[in-house]
């Protein structure tokens, strides 16, 4: 997923550039090791979706929409509604992206964006019941990859996040033995807003929201994902290598600090797109 | 409650007790090399082939061997059946389970060749994906594949509000927060780390230790049952 082009050589030289930069606290882009590129969140930017939002964070760019149905609930969760987010890169993305069913890499950056999402309560699914064991509110968040150039996590995870804030979904009810569309929307009953943060390690040394170079060369990719409260939600190491223990606290202490100014940033740009 | 009042987990474990295990290395005979384990009540067969010529040929690497991992669940391991075709979550894990592993293999030592490494569960009881690795690192010492390290791997978590040790099926379902992590012993490194609840920092601190700490418990027993092939249990591991 990382579709910069590949050389094994080349990636060692900017390995090893990356590395004396790193050693002066500088990256490859200008950097400081714990600064973001530039993040901007367009709220609606889809209007037949029930809400949207395009996320551009450096050069990676993705689309995140909600669309909503009425279906029966899963039978071993009767009285919730139903939350799906689902993430594939399009072959408008890279070079090297194909068309096709999704890959192991888009079906890691769902299930890791679609964790944070459901472990940290953000969306209160027992408010999206009609008639219980019956008919339940189905949210689906479709995540569409546009450009690549690294730290798809965090984008995916911004757009979707953005996406929910915004949607006002068609309200329902259940009379006269079926059930009927009112003609109202109402926003989703919302309780926490989780913020993904993401790292690369290269030889030990973390740097937030990689970029694709930067994938390219490091050894590990480290996700945390921080809710309000500054708790921890979600995790996942990817990537081919190792860190050493220390790192991982190391990480929870950066993803706990830097989740609080992505949260600025996508609370204005949902206050934004709302006004 | 899945803690009673004395401390007691449903299967009359402590907070930081192990399930049993038990390993036995070599157990195919077409394998190049195999390791089967009971976790608990996880009973799973992990077979390594290879150094082997790569198919299709254009995924082969100029300067390192291709390992490629399957993580599959057998559709009676579960109490519903498991439609046998490989689902979203079982793709994750192979991914991570590979990602895993491949830390601690020399893999430049066989370029253009593939190893393969097939995690069967046969019977799936919670903590499936770490049994998995230290089964898995077990079978590839046992097909001689030259390594850095062994890898060990347990699953911390939090239960009733308590930090766990090595969840079982129930507490991975009801329980309010899981964290597997796998460890090279030796060179002390971490190269598989997921996380999946809600922890404050204090208690994520507290469940990443106890799970540093318990997975030596685990390399020991990988090395016994390598001693136990190899040896004939005439060497004992201190």
């Amino acid at each position: 997923m990382s579709m910069v082009k590949r050389s094994a050589i080349v990636d060692k030289l900017r390995r090893k550039r990356m590395l004396e930069l790193l050693a002066e606290g500088k990256r490859i882009d200008g950097r400081g090791p714990l600064d973001y590129r530039k993040l901007e969140v367009e709220i609606g930017a889809i209007e037949k979706a029930e809400g949207s939002a395009l996320v551009t964070l450096g050069n990676t760019k993705v689309v995140a929409g909600v669309k909503v149905k009425v279906e029966e609930p899963f039978p071993d969760t009767p009285d919730k509604g139903i939350l799906i987010v689902n993430a594939e890169v399009l072959p408008v993305a890279s070079a090297y992206a194909e068309p096709g069913p999704p890959d192991e890499n888009a079906i890691e950056l769902s299930r890791v964006t679609d964790r944070g999402v459901r472990a940290s309560g953000m969306v209160d699914l027992s408010k999206l019941v009609i008639v219980e064991g019956k008919w339940v509110y189905s949210i689906f968040v479709d995540v569409s990859v546009l450009n690549t150039d690294g730290n798809l996590f965090d984008a995916t995870s911004y757009a979707v996040v953005s996406a929910l804030l915004n949607a006002k979904i068609p309200k329902y009810v259940f009379e006269d033995g079926e059930v009927k569309e009112t003609g109202e929307v109402m926003p989703l009953p919302i309780s926490n807003v989780p913020i993904s943060v993401t790292m690369a390690s290269i030889e030990d040394k973390l740097v937030v929201d990689p970029n694709g170079e930067e994938e390219g060369v490091m050894d590990a990719r480290l996700t945390l994902v921080v809710d309000e409260e500054g708790r921890l939600c979600a995790g996942q190491k990817g990537g081919s290598g190792s860190l050493r223990p220390e790192k991982l606290m190391e990480a929870v202490e950066i993803a706990i600090n830097k989740s609080k100014e992505i949260r600025k940033v996508i609370e204005e740009a949902v206050k934004v797109g709302k006004a | 409650m899945l803690i009673d009042e004395k401390g007691i987990r449903t299967d009359g474990r402590k907070w930081n007790e192990l399930r049993p295990i038990k390993m036995e290395v070599g157990v195919l005979k077409n394998a190049d090399g195999s390791c089967y384990i009971e976790f608990g009540k996880n009973k799973i067969m992990v077979a390594v082939y290879g150094p082997k010529e790569v198919h299709p040929r254009h995924m082969a690497l100029s300067d390192r061997c291709l390992l490629r991992c399957r993580y599959h669940m057998s559709p009676f391991s579960t109490t519903t059946r498991k439609n046998p075709a490989p689902s979203r979550r079982e793709i994750e894990i192979s991914k991570v389970l590979r990602e895993a592993l491949e830390p601690s293999l020399i893999l430049e030592d066989y370029p253009r060749t593939a190893i393969d490494v097939f995690v069967e569960i046969l019977q799936s009881d919670g903590g499936s994906r770490c049994a998995g690795i230290t089964a898995a690192s077990v079978a590839l010492a046992d097909a001689g594949i030259n390594m850095r390290d062994l890898v060990s791997a347990v699953a911390v978590g939090k239960v009733d509000g308590k930090i766990v040790l090595d969840l079982n099926d129930v507490e991975d379902k009801e329980g309010e927060a899981d964290m597997p992590v796998a460890i090279m012993p030796n060179l002390n490194r971490v190269t598989l780390f997921q996380f999946e609840g809600i922890l404050t920092k204090e208690e994520f601190e507290k469940a990443y230790e106890l799970a540093l700490k318990s997975v030596k418990k685990i390399y020991k027993i990988q090395r016994e049952a390598l001693y136990e092939k190899y040896f004939e249990g005439e060497v004992k591991v201190e």
